[in-house]
Formats: structure tokens, C-alpha cells, sequence
């Protein structure tokens, strides 16, 4: 055994995927236990916030100011300002009040809020204008006189009784800063919030966990049931091997998928827990296990080693376990893998239906594609939705199938190179 | 002892079919056949002759299509794990190939201790056991401290092949199978693991079958001899009749195909 995992461990496909498994499974054990928060608990109002750091507005006034003269503060405050819009509007204008084009940058904010300055004047019409734009226009003018001011803001709390706003006496300058350690809510979201207003990495860890243990259950219960029915079928033979596979040929001849689906519709969305959905996936994915284990076992009943037993006086019980199994272990552990690696895309299809798992109770990583796409994430462009989860499913997959092959070379020493 | 000779094992009509319809395939071909106690049998053919099924069936291993055994007179009943157990306690193998006869996953303790507890020893103390096996190991000329927790595959040909003797010591079956014991072993090792079954036989007075495809070592080692060709015996008899005088052209055919020294190898075949 200690041989075996050494020998194991010399594979460099295996222990990159193990690695990235373990990595994996590290951080949805450890992330839970450092963040405390609801997986599921509803936190931004609106929908897909941006990843990035959230600094509450009203404590960052209260905190303490640090004056920071810094180069090109103001060109930064206003570029950030200035979109990509505006930009484009603004040399319209300018453009159709007789400036030539090649003369206007609009990448340079400075230049372009210059020609602004000295061009705009919101009596001028311009041909074919409408009445909206021209408001427009006067609009952004008023922002950028706002954005050229060097005062400072002040800040003026409403009296509660006469409704008139009383000035605090403090001035927030354009050269104060705060310090992001010294204000009291500051909630950084890694991956932004999805569409129901909820923490994105909060709930991929959750729901990786999740998904990992219906994998696991599915791969253990189809490893189960397939190694239960190839050893009985193989090692006993005659018309238990028959009737086996019968069993076994008609759940191969329907395809599994859409067995998965209609047992999964069948069951009800109101009976269809995270293990239950596990347990069907486990029960229509046997079969492969199943055939694989039968036609090794048929191999090697007849060998001496068998016989020796038998004659040994062994019974049948322990001559499938204590003869039989280990032989055929190398080969169940791979297939446990890649059930396992089935199991969490099975779910991800099914879930992608919308026929996976309850969904007012634990995020899946199915159930976090489906809502991205119920709520057309990727068509808005919100990649922090879905993007995540794809790359999560695609690692986990990617890491069992690479320490399946690990195990492969290692097992079958032919296919080293 | 010639005269009050003891039928052990009989065969009558003993058959066996593989497959069904065209790919019908006769394995073994309603052979009759009488073995003495306390004899030395052999039974030669060359490979695909049926021999193996010949000897899995006598083993309980495989069901014959047709037939029956006889045992000590009786017929054959092993209907059930238990009475098979006991049938066993009667009748043991050696199989010709010492590398696949191991369950590689088990120390060679659990081979010998197998054996003990077949007989009857599970409740012995650990220093009994031990004795035990120290003994059948001394018997094959092993050193059981040498070979406790070693796994097979950590032993020579020679060294496996003979701690299956050492098993069969522990175990004194009144049958004994050996299935080409010898064939996977060179020529050194044959020697001396023949040797060491006729030393056992003296022993403990067993019956041995001994299965093989070399005509000179059948006649070297046993009291009467069958010759089987295509799942039938064509011949049979004691060892000087049927190998000094042939009768049977497939007889004198395996008998030409022995290799001499001093004297040219006819390799022509019929």
C-alpha cells in the first residue's frame, strides 16, 4: 500500500491535479471558517455589482483626513469623470461648431476640456439638433463646470425641525484623503455581487462545496452499485451474470442523460435536495463501472491464484474481497475519479435546466450558471457571474481527469513514456 | 502392495463441452480412468490435449458436462461450500505457474497459515503456527525467518514453487494434483522440486497425479502412465508398458519428440 501511493506520488500529471484538488478543497474548508457570512444572504440592493473594494461614503466623512498633494489628482478626478460618451459627444459638437476634426484629441482631457471652454456657447443651434440633445449638451456643460471648480465640498446636516440644511463647518478638500484602514465599513467583494444582490465568492465557495459533495455522493453511490453488480456478475457468472446484464445493457442502450432529466422532473422541485439529486445522478451513471469491473473480474477468476484459494477452503465472500478486489482496485479508484468528475458536471447540466437541486436553500455551481443565465449575465457583460463558476467547474474536472491519467501511467505501465 | 490396490479416485465418462453449436469445442472426451492409492500417475499430452480441465474438474474447480467422479469408492458430492471444504482437505494442487498462484496482495504467511487453519490448527498458539511453518519450510529446504512478511513477488520461481510444496506438507492431502509443476522452472530447480515430491509422497503417503507434456520426465517419476490426445486417453498402462512398448502412434510421436543427447533430434512431425 505505502509502495503503491510512493509510486503514486511519482507522477507528475498526478500530483498536478492533486495539487489543484487539494488547493480547491483547502479553500472551501478554510474560507468558510475565516468568513462567516451567509452564503445566500442578499446584501447588495440591485443587481451585479462590480468586483472591488466597497468603502462606505457616509463613515469616510467622519474619518480622519490626511492631506495628500499628489501630481495630476485633478486630471484623474476629471478623466474619471469625463466618459467615453461624453468624450465622443463633445468633439461632435465641437466638430459641427467648424473646428476641424484632426485638431481635436479626445483622449487628451486637457486639450479637448480647453476647446470646450473656448467653442461652447449653448445659444449657438446646430443644424439638425434635436431639442434633447441640445439639453444634453447644457447638462454636460454645468458637470464639467462642477469638474473644473477647485473647492473644497462642504459638508451640511438638514435640521430635523425646519428642514433647512446647517453647515458643519467641515470642508472636504479636493487634496483630502482618507485612510481605507481607519474607516469603519469597508467590505471588499473579490468578485462583485450577482443578480439577486449577493456576494459572488462568498457563494462560488459554498457552492463548490456543495457541488464537490454531490459529486462525491454520486460517484460513491454509482461506484458502488456498478462494482456491487461487475463483481457479483463476473466472479458468480451463469444466470446471475445474465440477469445483471440485462439490467445493465438496458440502462446503456437509454442514455443516462435523459434518464437523469425525467427521474430529476419526476422527483419534484420540492423533494429534489442537494442529495437526493446526488443519489439519481449516482443511479444512472453506473454502468460503464459496472461493465468494466465485470469483464476484469471475468479475467481473473480463473487464475490460480483464485483457485488456490478456493481450494484453501476460502469462502465466496472472501475470495471477492480478499482476491478478487484488490486487483481490480487500481481500476475503481480511476473510475471513482472520474464519476466523481461527472457527478459535479451532471449537476451543472441538470441545474443549467433548471432541474437541479431546491434553490431557495444552497447554491450549486449549476444553480449559479443558471441564475447568470436566467438573468442574461453574459449578455450584459456581468463575467463576474458566470466566469468564476466556468473556471471552477473546468478545474475541478480538469484536475480529476489529470490525476486519472496520473493514475494510469501508473497502473498501466505500458502507457509510461 | 501391488495386490490389495485401493481405487482412490475413478472417472467415469467424464466429459466437457466449452461454448455452444458451431464453436463447440470438446475439451474433454468421456474418458474412464482408475487411480491407485499410494500410485504415481501421469497423464501426457501435449498443450490443448485437454489435460488442465481434466485436472480442474477432478479438482471440483470446474463442472463437468457429463460424468462422474468417484471418490473412495463413492460418488463425488460436493454440492456445498462445506462438503467442498472437505473434499479439499482430500485432495490438493500444485499449479504450473508458481508466479500466478500468489495472491500478490498477501504476505506468504497467509498462504501457510491458510493451510493450518484448513487443518483444523485456527485455535493454536502463535508459536505453534510458527513451529509449523518453520517445519514445512525446513521440509522444501527454506528458512521460514527469511521468508515471513515478504510479499511473493519479493521470491524466485524456484522459491514459490517450492513453499507450495511446503503447503502441501502443512495441509497432507491423500490426493495430490501437480499440474506441470515443473515447466516454469529451469532445469536445475526441477531436480530438486521432483525430489522434494517424492520425498512428500513417502512422507506422508499420498497419491500424485502428475500432469505434464514431457514423456522421459513421466516416465522417470511414475507407476502407470495415461496418454491423452485430444481429450481422450489413447493409451494407458504402467510406465515400462506404454513408454518401452508403445502401442499407439501418438505415443511413439511424443516419445520421438524428447530430445536425447548423443543422438539426432527427429523433428519431423506426423
Amino acid at each position: 500500500m505505502k509502495h503503491i501511493i510512493q509510486q503514486v506520488f511519482h507522477s507528475g500529471k498526478f500530483i498536478v491535479g492533486f495539487v489543484i484538488l487539494a488547493a480547491v478543497l483547502l479553500i472551501v474548508i478554510v474560507y468558510p471558517l475565516l468568513i462567516k457570512d451567509a452564503p445566500l444572504a442578499i446584501i447588495g440592493q440591485g443587481t451585479f455589482f462590480p468586483p472591488g473594494t466597497y468603502v462606505n461614503a457616509y463613515d469616510s466623512l467622519g474619518s480622519p483626513k490626511y492631506i495628500l498633494n499628489l501630481e495630476h489628482a485633478a486630471a484623474k478626478r476629471i478623466a474619471s469623470k469625463l466618459s467615453d460618451d461624453d468624450r465622443l459627444a463633445m468633439q461632435e459638437w465641437l466638430v459641427a461648431a467648424g473646428i476641424p476634426e484632426n485638431e481635436i484629441d479626445i483622449s487628451n482631457t486637457e486639450q479637448l476640456l480647453r476647446q470646450w471652454e473656448n467653442h461652447y456657447d449653448p445659444q449657438t443651434n446646430i443644424a439638425g439638433m434635436t431639442n434633447a440633445k441640445r439639453n444634453y449638451y447644457i447638462r454636460l456643460n454645468a458637470s464639467l463646470k462642477g469638474l473644473l471648480s477647485t473647492e473644497g465640498a462642504i459638508i451640511a446636516v438638514k435640521n430635523a425641525d425646519t428642514g433647512a440644511l446647517e453647515e458643519t463647518g467641515d470642508v472636504v478638500a479636493q487634496s483630502d484623503y482618507v485612510n481605507i484602514g481607519q474607516v469603519a465599513n469597508v467590505r471588499r467583494l473579490p468578485l462583485g455581487t450577482d443578480n439577486f444582490g449577493r456576494d459572488v465568492l462568498t457563494e462560488l465557495v459554498a457552492a463548490t462545496r456543495v457541488s464537490l459533495q454531490i459529486g462525491f455522493v454520486a460517484g460513491i453511490v454509482a461506484t458502488l452499485i456498478g462494482l456491487t453488480l461487475g463483481l457479483l456478475s463476473g466472479y458468480i457468472g451463469g444466470l446471475v451474470d445474465d440477469g445483471i446484464m440485462f439490467i445493465t445493457n438496458l440502462f446503456t442502450v437509454i442514455p443516462s442523460f435523459v434518464l437523469l432529466i425525467l427521474i430529476s422532473f419526476s422527483i419534484g422541485q420540492e423533494k429534489r435536495g442537494a442529495v437526493t439529486v446526488a443519489v439519481v445522478i449516482g443511479f444512472t451513471s453506473w454502468v460503464w463501472t459496472a461493465r468494466a469491473v465485470r469483464a476484469q473480474v471475468i479475467s481473473l477468476r480463473n487464475r490460480d491464484h483464485v483457485n488456490l484459494s478456493k481450494l484453501s477452503g476460502h469462502s465466496l465472500v472472501y475470495i471477492i474481497f480478499a482476491d478478487i478486489l484488490p486487483y481490480v482496485a487500481s481500476y475503481v479508484v480511476m473510475a471513482l475519479i472520474l464519476q466523481i468528475s461527472s457527478g459535479i458536471l451532471a449537476e451543472a447540466g441538470l441545474s443549467i435546466l433548471g432541474l437541479g437541486p431546491k434553490t431557495t436553500e444552497v447554491p450549486t455551481l449549476g444553480l449559479m450558471m443558471n441564475w447568470a443565465m436566467i438573468y442574461q449575465a453574459p449578455v450584459l457583460g456581468k463575467w463576474w457571474a458566470y466566469l468564476p463558476v466556468l473556471v471552477t467547474i473546468a478545474l475541478i474536472t480538469f484536475s480529476m481527469n489529470l490525476m486519472n491519467t496520473g493514475l494510469d501511467q501508473v497502473f498501466n505501465p505500458a502507457l509510461r513514456d | 502392495m501391488a495386490e490389495e490396490r485401493k481405487v482412490c479416485l475413478r472417472g467415469s465418462k467424464l466429459t466437457k463441452v466449452f461454448g455452444l453449436g458451431r464453436q463447440k469445442t470438446v475439451a474433454v472426451d468421456h474418458v474412464d480412468f482408475s487411480f491407485y492409492e499410494g500410485e504415481i500417475v501421469s497423464i501426457v499430452g501435449e498443450s490443448g490435449s485437454g489435460k488442465t480441465t481434466l485436472a480442474k474438474m477432478l479438482l471440483g474447480l470446474l463442472n463437468p458436462t457429463e460424468g462422474e467422479v468417484y471418490f473412495q469408492g463413492k460418488k463425488r458430492d460436493i454440492g456445498t461450500h462445506k462438503k467442498k471444504k472437505e473434499y479439499w482437505k482430500n485432495i490438493q494442487a500444485i499449479f504450473q505457474d508458481p508466479f500466478s498462484s500468489y495472491n500478490i496482495f498477501h504476505k506468504i504467511d497467509s498462504v501457510l497459515l491458510d493451510c493450518i487453519n484448513m487443518r483444523g490448527g485456527r485455535k493454536f498458539s502463535h508459536t505453534k503456527k510458527v513451529e509449523m511453518m518453520t517445519e514445512a519450510c525446513g521440509f522444501v529446504n527454506l528458512k521460514f525467518e527469511e521468508l515471513t512478511n515478504k510479499y511473493p513477488f519479493e521470491l524466485s520461481g524456484g522459491q514459490m514453487q517450492r513453499l507450495m510444496i511446503a503447503r502441501i506438507f502443512l495441509l497432507k492431502p491423500k490426493i495430490l494434483l501437480a499440474d506441470e509443476p515443473t515447466s516454469m522452472i529451469d532445469a536445475c530447480s526441477r531436480a530438486t522440486i521432483l525430489d522434494m515430491l517424492m520425498q512428500l509422497r513417502k512422507e506422508i503417503g499420498m497419491t500424485i497425479i502428475f500432469i505434464t507434456h514431457d514423456i522421459g520426465l513421466a516416465y522417470y517419476v511414475s507407476d502407470s502412465v495415461y496418454i491423452m490426445e485430444h481429450g481422450k486417453f489413447v493409451e494407458s498402462g504402467t510406465a515400462d508398458e506404454v513408454i518401452l512398448h508403445p502401442q499407439e502412434a501418438y505415443t511413439q510421436r511424443l516419445i520421438n519428440d524428447v530430445p536425447k543427447i548423443y543422438e539426432e533430434w527427429d523433428l519431423s512431425t506426423v
